[in-house]
């Protein structure tokens, strides 16, 4: 029986992908219309979504899903709760807006059909990490979102920078993920728990299976280079070569906060020891402050907001490792407002990229009586994300600095205070430079042209930067339905949240007081500390950025160094090694196993058979001592049908007889060739060369002898073959039983096995043309040349 | 290698050896024997007849490129396994017929079928390899 809402869950993940399918015929069919029905997909899924909000309010869990790969416990399950609920809604709505944003943006582009695939390949796959229930499915779109978000990265590929981004940002991302991958495979192993419900509804199986610091570790690397971490963070900048409409959805609700999201989903289960609590305040608190100074050094737009983000990305990550009732709450709050205001903020830097042709904020100024509606729209976001009363962004704010405050012991809470208080107050200056810089002032004499942008453009930006307004005025309803509802799963009680613009005393509001004034200042002098910042950047040097490129160089030269030690291209060296694993395979096995034959018997023989013996062992000392190769290839002929002999003498008439034809057609094979080649001269080799390869050939057959011997030495199971001796007959109607096991018992073996050897066929004769055609090449080069000259 | 002696008598010889082979295939189920060394027995013809006449001359005398017979040998097994689903079977389950002809009974099989593709696969692949290395070499 499925539940009603499970035709909803599917439909919603499905949207996405069915705008991607749908987008590029869309674009040529309905030109200018496209971006508007388009928009439709996302709207849908988000009224899909927040159609179960009563159901999210009333605290119900929906879990739907189907059995995947049932052999390995795989499922592709999805799970609706408060925190992937709020997640979904955010990543569906400000995907819709930025459908429409992008189709203002790239209007002109004639690629607009291939983007709006690929944002919304990528926009379904953020849905489905947010809503995936089990671990693997997690994981699968876990690894989409990279790959997806690099082809959005590089989507102006004939640009190389933009080339370095994605490649940057796949290796860092998909790097991390493959951690993540082996964390969540640890946690299926120890925990036999494959899925998030059922991990939830244990929290203690991870900290009682034992392996809960490597399991931390290896989660903590998928989310931290996920969401840019120090010094995993270098991506994001790059990664602001893609078009601004992806910059804008990568920052506030996607990717980045990919991994914001599994520390909050994992907290329940992770989150708690004196190592979380350590370990995330501290990598997100420098996070914080690193990317706060980095933010405000930047004269971009884009890079500047690209800082910030990171910025932003370490005090979530620093709440969140604080794990306090408080903090959780903050973090909730401040991911909305964040989400919110930096999608805003992307899309008027975009705006002003496309009306006034440039982004740099040394070059801009006073276009506030050009574009006035965009000023609008930098102004609300820039109170969202600076947290000025009544924007919701303040009450993120509050709850941020009331969180810090009294977290944990004196010393840690005035570290993360001052990480917090540093960090704030520098992004506030910074994001007072990004939203009034470039308007206030007066118009200089390049930017004359500047112009409004069109609707779809202004649209996005305005409307979130009123959502941002509103929701923090009312308050109780943003509560109501999303804050409420995300935080729960984070936290062990249900708890409500009900901070209002209202006024409050504390030191919360102390805190705010001094980074709003502070910011001020800074924002005043930015100039001044944006030189103070670079000089010093420029003295230290080396930076992670840097790092990465000469870690891929490294990675690229050893890779070379190791391919031309593994892969030499001369065919002697990998008989050697494969012979030289072989032998050390043999040997170890046996030793170790202790599986050595015990004592040798005494073969007793009939007098043909010592004969045939004797032949083998003269065709080897031939073999040995041959001064030609053709001499060497005939006995070793000889010695084969000497084992043919043995094989008729043993009574096994087909073996030996195929035994007899292999070695006649080889030898004659093998001859026809050398003769053709004209390799009758010996190969002499010093001794130095020849020892090695005649200890290793001795081992080689010693131990294959042994292993024979103490395989023969094991009790013989006679069960199969006294089944084909029963059934041959009465089933198969032969009384071969090789050649009935051969076309009839086995016959899709043998069918394979054709294959292989029609393949193999097919494949020399294709080598052999190869070095045939080459040399006519030559001989047609040569005739032309002959013609050149005689026209001459 | 091409005496007068060897090239006279070769032709009989393949002929012979192809007789010989032809035997050995049908004789296997019974017998020591089979597609695969019946296939065998027919390379080493083909082999003998291009040592005394050369490759073009057995290329012309195949008609087929070898690799021809080898797709069409690999194509035989499988459809003789494929037999018996339409036959309402699984998958190579092998099928018989006795019917009577010349005074007695011929056992006629999907498995000897598939055997036979097995030698064509045989014969095929092999003598393409051969042939393309006597030709390379021979120019």
């Amino acid at each position: 029986m499925i539940a009603w809402y499970e035709q909803l869950f599917y439909l919603a993940v499905a949207f996405p992908f069915i705008g991607a399918l749908v987008a590029s015929p869309v674009v040529r069919l309905t030109g200018r219309l496209a971006p508007y029905i388009l928009a439709l997909f996302p709207a849908a899924g988000f009224l899909l979504v927040f159609a179960l909000s009563e159901q999210i309010q009333g605290r119900q869990i929906m879990v739907a899903g189907f059995d995947w790969i049932p052999s390995f416990g795989v499922r592709f399950s999805f799970r609706l709760d408060g925190l992937s609920y709020a997640f979904a809604l955010l990543v569906l709505g400000i995907g819709a807006l930025i459908v429409l944003y992008s189709g203002g943006y790239l209007s002109k582009s004639a690629k607009q059909g291939r983007f709006f695939a690929f944002i919304f390949m990528f926009m379904g796959s953020m849905l489905g990490l947010v809503l995936s229930d089990d671990l693997i499915t997690l994981f699968i779109f876990w690894e989409l979102t990279s790959i997806t978000s690099f082809l959005l990265i590089g989507f102006e590929h004939e640009r190389e920078t933009a080339r370095r981004g994605a490649l940057q940002a796949l290796v860092i991302t998909g790097g991390g993920g493959l951690a993540l991958f082996a964390g969540l495979i640890l946690i299926r192993e120890v925990t036999g728990i494959s899925s998030m419900s059922g991990l939830i509804d244990d929290p203690e199986a991870i900290m009682r299976s034992g392996a809960y610091v490597p399991i931390l570790i290896l989660v903590l690397a998928g989310a931290f280079t996920k969401s840019a971490q120090m010094p995993f963070h270098v991506w994001l900048p790059n990664a602001m070569e893609a078009p601004t409409p992806v910059s804008a959805y990568l920052h506030s609700a996607t990717m980045v906060k990919a991994g914001i999201y599994l520390l909050m989903r994992m907290f329940p289960m992770l989150g708690g020891t004196p190592l979380w609590e350590i370990v995330l305040p501290l990598f997100g608190g420098v996070t914080l402050v690193v990317g706060a100074l980095l933010s405000i050094r930047q004269s971009d737009v884009k890079l500047m907001l690209a800082y910030t983000t990171v910025a932003s990305l370490g005090l979530l990550v620093m709440l969140i490792g604080i794990g306090s009732e408080l903090a959780l709450e903050a973090a909730v709050l401040y991911f909305i407002a964040h989400s919110l205001a930096k999608a805003c903020l992307f899309m008027v830097a975009g705006s002003i990229d496309h009306g006034a042709g440039t982004r740099d904020i040394r070059a801009l100024a006073g276009l506030w009586r050009t574009m006035p509606v965009t000023f609008a729209a930098a102004l609300l976001g820039a109170a969202a994300m600076g947290g000025l009363p009544p924007l919701f962004g303040f009450l993120a704010k509050e709850e941020v600095y009331a969180a810090v405050a009294e977290a944990g012991p004196g010393l840690y809470a005035y570290l993360v205070t001052a990480a917090a208080l540093v960090g704030n107050t520098v992004m506030f200056a910074t994001i007072l430079v990004v939203a009034l810089k470039p308007f206030v002032g007066s118009l200089p004499s390049g930017l004359r042209k500047a112009h409004e942008t069109s609707f779809l453009v202004w649209f996005g930006p305005l409307l979130l930067g009123v959502i941002g307004l509103l929701a923090g005025i009312f308050s109780e309803v943003t509560h109501q339905f999303i804050s409420n509802p995300m935080a729960p799963p984070s936290i062990d009680e249900a708890v409500a949240i009900t901070i209002s613009v209202g006024f409050h005393l504390g030191p919360a509001l102390y805190l705010s007081i001094v980074t709003i004034v502070a910011g001020a200042l800074l924002y005043w002098k930015s100039q001044a500390v944006r030189a103070r910042i670079a000089g010093i950047l420029s003295a230290i040097g080396w930076g992670p950025d840097r790092g990465f490129d000469q870690l891929m160089r490294g990675l690229i030269a050893g890779s070379f160094r190791l391919t031309n030690v593994l892969q030499p291209g001369r065919l002697d060296y990998y008989m050697r090694v494969t012979f030289l694993v072989v032998v050390v395979a043999l040997w170890s096995a046996m030793v170790f196993s202790g599986a050595l034959p015990s004592g040798v018997p005494f073969p007793s023989l009939y007098f043909y058979e010592w004969m045939v013996l004797g032949l083998i062992v003269l065709g080897l000392l031939v073999v040995a001592n041959a001064k030609s190769r053709l001499a060497a290839v005939v006995s070793l002929g000889i010695q084969g049908v000497a084992v043919a002999l043995l094989f008729m003498l043993l009574g096994a008439p087909d073996l030996s007889f195929t035994q007899f034809m292999v070695e006649i057609l080889s030898v004659a094979i093998l001859a026809l060739v050398m003769t053709r080649l004209r390799l009758m001269p010996a190969d002499r080799r010093p001794w130095r060369e020849v020892i090695p390869e005649m200890a290793l050939a001795v081992m080689g057959g010693l131990g294959f002898a042994l292993f024979l011997m103490s395989v023969t030495q094991m009790p013989f199971d006679s069960s199969v073959s006294e089944f084909f001796t029963r059934y041959s007959y009465t089933v198969a109607h032969g009384r071969n039983i090789v050649n009935v096991i051969l076309v009839d018992f086995r016959a899709v073996d043998t069918m394979g096995e054709i294959a292989v050897v029609l393949t193999t066929g097919a494949a020399i004769l294709a080598l052999v043309r190869i070095r045939v055609s080459k040399k006519d090449r030559q001989g047609t080069r040569k005739k032309k040349r002959m013609a050149q000259a005689e026209s001459l | 290698m091409r005496t007068v002696i060897f090239r006279v008598s070769a032709p009989y010889l393949t002929s012979l050896m192809f007789l010989f082979s032809l035997f050995v295939l049908l004789r296997g189920h019974n017998e020591p024997g089979g597609g695969f060394i019946g296939g065998l027995i027919a390379a080493s013809a083909i082999a003998v007849y291009g040592m005394a006449v050369g490759v073009e001359a057995v290329r012309r005398s195949l008609y087929f490129h070898p690799i021809v017979y080898a797709a069409f040998g690999l194509a035989m097994a499988v459809l003789s396994g494929a037999a018996s689903v339409f036959a309402g079977f699984q998958f190579m389950t092998g099928l018989w017929a006795f019917p009577q002809a010349l005074g007695g009974d011929v056992p006629i099989s999907s498995t000897l079928f598939f055997d036979i593709g097995v030698y064509l696969v045989i014969v095929g692949a092999i003598c393409a390899i051969a042939l393309s290395l006597e030709e390379r070499y021979s120019d």
